[in-house]
């Protein structure tokens, strides 16, 4: 530990650290727009600058190493006066379109301007316009919003591994946009939607289907459903200002019937059902010799991104749908002959953590007898707006328990929500299937947690199987990396897109960060501690399903509804 | 497809290695007289480097031009003695007749437009190649005939290069 100044006061810092990470642990705050944590600085922004003693001009605090003994003074009025400048130049070319942007209220530069006092517009830029790009059946790019901090193109490239977006010309005209300017939806973008999650501006959006689900709501013929994704529970609260790690699962479920749909089910149903019919495929491959390691399929972004990049792997993707597609394709047949339904007249909503899901269900693959088996598709956000909208108190209203049939769900499916939740939940019904008996110990600590490769050893039934847990795609890739290159003791990989899992999707609350994902993890983990049906194959629920329509795992019906295939993608590498 | 003159490009280079994306840049260019989205996927192949990525690069320099050349190619010096003889409203000429960028080719394939540095040719400034032929002196005025009498003509005693 050494000393530094931070503002006449002493404050500890580890030696090796920059100054931004010493502030802010002493609590001392100095805003930044390009530092992501954990990501090497770029210094591109400079409105972290700070005065240090013996240091000629300011100095950016994200990348800047403190030293023993060092004076810093956070706030001086050079400090602030920079700041601020740079503030009024980020404005002098932007579009003055706050009252009407997606992120009004939550935009860093309206914030920003806010602190600094910018009161009036001091340099007029020159403005380049730029068309939107609403190509992409997830995404929206608004060029003009875009203050170049650069942080979606280092996200997209470093974490994500795809960087299907970068800085294009130099001077007035740099742009940040796809290979050759194009749309979004010819480039090898994934729809993940982390680059939403770290714009600082409204420059990024998801496509919204809130005008879709509300004029579904208004129609009298259509019989409207919806089904949330285990995660939306333990962060939609965060919305409406409660603090993360809360699950407010039963007042959701009250909130969604107050806003009009007719059945509420729980997307944690369908992940039962996926972990039925995905572990039954494991054994199936290790008694039968298919192809191993295999290779979780619920998240749409990996799966886009094994279609683009990683095509010799296509056959180790496990073939089940995801469980917003199993339960879509569950409402449109099982549920609909069961309430006697049409299912064109049904409306089949989902809730997601998740702006690749949009994308999935419009999948041609995704239909059942020509018709569309999930309509609409909104972000945890986007329900928030809806609620909002419809002056719902979120945090006063009655808890309500989900729909029978699909509503019931076990902690398993909840697990879902979270990087090693589907592997922990799978090998629970593996061990099941492989041996007729529970696991000993059902909770797998060494596929927990926030690492972004959880690996684990596991036996069953005198046999070792090797299993691993990844997330962020840069992450995968470099695993698929080893596997060319001979590494032979995988047998099961979890892949889920965005790091840390869906808690962490990029159809989450704006400003989320590590410490939000950590609570939201925790609350999982608790849920799936106190609940007693812990495993998919002990859920009533899924085994009434089995019983009254799908007969047994993999069976014909399951392969027909609830299995899918993958194809070679052609994009802009 | 591997266009063949691509392909012994990128056969010069076969490490993969950042710091030749420029020297192969240029080198295509020389030799197909722009860069496509063709060529530059597969250099980004070639360099495993993600095509956002060259396209960014390429996109930096003035250097690069991304549409082919048209019938009739037009390139303005902006050497400084051109400048002073008032080759920017030359150039703003052109623009405006052709309707395209400097880079640009018009819709037809017919012209193209280029500003290069000093063409060497300072007594005559401003000056205005076309298809390698030197027109001095040129004024706003001056260079819209020149222009119409290339459109005229089908640019047919231009070669194509
Ligand atoms: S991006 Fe921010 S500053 Fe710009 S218009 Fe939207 S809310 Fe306002
Ligand atoms: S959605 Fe994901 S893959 Fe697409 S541009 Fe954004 S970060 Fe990159
Ligand atoms: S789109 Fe957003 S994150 Fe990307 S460079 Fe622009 S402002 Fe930054
Ligand atoms: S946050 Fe430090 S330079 Fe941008």
């Amino acid at each position: 530990m050494i000393t530094i100044h931070v503002n006449n006061r002493p404050v500890e810092a580890h030696p090796g650290e920059t100054v931004l990470d010493a502030l802010k642990r002493a609590g001392v705050k100095v805003p930044t727009l390009c530092h992501i944590p954990g990501l090497s600085p770029t210094g591109a922004c400079r409105l972290c600058v700070v005065e240090v003693e013996g240091m000629n001009g300011l100095v950016p605090s994200c990348a800047f190493p403190v030293s023993d003994g060092m004076k810093v003074q956070t706030h001086s009025a050079r400090a602030v006066r920079a700041r601020k400048t740079i503030v009024e130049l980020l404005l002098a070319s932007h579009p003055d379109d706050c009252l009407y942007c997606s992120r009004n209220n939550q935009c860093q530069l309206q914030d920003l301007a806010a602190e600094l006092g910018v009161r009036e517009r001091r340099y007029a830029g020159e403005r380049t316009h730029h068309d939107l790009d609403v190509s992409d059946p997830a995404l929206i790019r608004d060029p003009d919003k875009c203050i170049l901090c650069g942080k979606c193109v280092r996200f997209c490239e470093e974490i994500q591994g795809v960087a299907a977006i970068d800085f294009i010309h130099r001077g007035s005209r740099t742009m940040v946009t796809t290979a050759f300017n194009q749309g979004l939806n010819v480039s090898s973008c994934i729809n993940c939607g982390q680059c939403i999650t770290v714009c600082p501006t409204g420059a990024l959006r998801e496509q919204s289907h809130i005008k879709e689900v509300t004029d579904a709501l208004r129609d009298p013929d259509r019989f409207v459903v919806i089904q949330h994704a285990p995660s939306v529970s333990v962060t939609l609260a965060e919305e409406f200002g409660m603090k993360p790690g809360r699950d407010v699962c039963g007042a959701l479920t009250a909130a969604l019937r107050r806003l009009g749909f007719d059945r509420v089910f729980d997307t944690a149903f369908a992940a039962d059902l996926t972990i039925m019919e995905e572990a039954a495929e494991l054994v199936h491959r290790i008694r039968n010799g298919g192809r191993l390691p295999m290779m979780t399929s619920c998240s749409p972004g990996w799966i886009k991104f094994v279609e683009q990049f990683y095509q010799d792997f296509l056959p180790n993707l496990s073939t089940c749908k995801s469980p917003q597609q199993m339960l879509g394709a569950v409402i449109k047949s099982y549920f609909a002959q069961k309430e006697g339904i049409e299912p064109s007249r049904i409306f089949s909503v989902t809730v997601m953590p998740c702006t690749a899901k949009k994308f999935e269900a419009s999948r041609p693959e995704m239909s059942l007898d020509g018709l569309p088996t999930v309509d609409a598709v909104l972000t945890t956000r986007e329900l928030a707006r809806m609620i909002r909208l419809r002056g719902l108190d979120l945090a006063n209203l009655e808890p309500e328990s989900a729909d029978t049939p699909l509503g019931e769900r076990s902690t398993a499916g909840k697990l879902f929500g979270v990087s090693g939740g589907v592997m922990e939940a799978a090998l629970r019904t593996a061990h099941y299937m492989l041996t007729g008996q529970e696991l000993p110990e059902l909770k797998l600590q060494k596929l927990r947690g926030l690492k972004s490769v959880k690996q684990a050893r596991v036996e069953i039934a005198g046999q070792e199987y090797g299993v691993a847990a990844v997330s962020g795609l840069a992450n995968a890739a470099a695993l698929l990396d080893e596997i060319r290159a001979g590494r032979q003791d995988l047998h099961f990989i979890e892949v889920m897109t965005c790091p840390g899992g869906c808690i962490a999707g990029g159809g989450q609350p704006i400003g989320t960060n590590l410490d939000a994902v950590r609570a939201r993890m925790k609350v999982l983990y608790q849920i799936d501690r106190d609940e007693p049906i812990r495993t998919s194959h002990g859920n009533p629920g899924i085994q009434r399903l089995y019983a009254e329509f799908l007969g047994e795992p993999l069976s014909e019906r399951s392969h027909h509804l609830l299995h899918t295939h993958y194809t070679v993608r052609d994009v802009v590498p | 497809m591997v266009q063949p003159d691509i392909q012994s490009i990128l056969e010069q280079y076969p490490q993969p290695k950042r710091e030749n994306l420029i020297p192969i840049l240029q080198a295509v260019q020389e030799c197909c007289g722009y860069l496509s989205q063709e060529s530059m996927i597969q250099i980004g192949n070639r360099l495993k480097l993600p095509v956002s990525k060259v396209y960014g690069v390429a996109t930096f320099y003035n250097q690069f031009r991304f549409q082919p050349r048209g019938k009739v190619h037009c390139q303005v010096c902006r050497g400084t003695a051109c400048h002073v003889k008032g080759s920017a409203k030359v150039l703003e000429a052109l623009k405006q007749t052709l309707k395209i960028e400097p880079g640009q080719t018009t819709r037809d394939g017919m012209f193209s437009l280029e500003v290069v540095a000093c063409i060497g040719a300072c007594g005559l400034a401003p000056v205005v190649a076309i298809n390698g032929e030197f027109h001095a002196g040129v004024t706003p005025d001056s260079i819209r005939k020149i222009i119409k009498s290339y459109a005229k003509k089908g640019g047919d005693n231009g070669g194509v290069e």
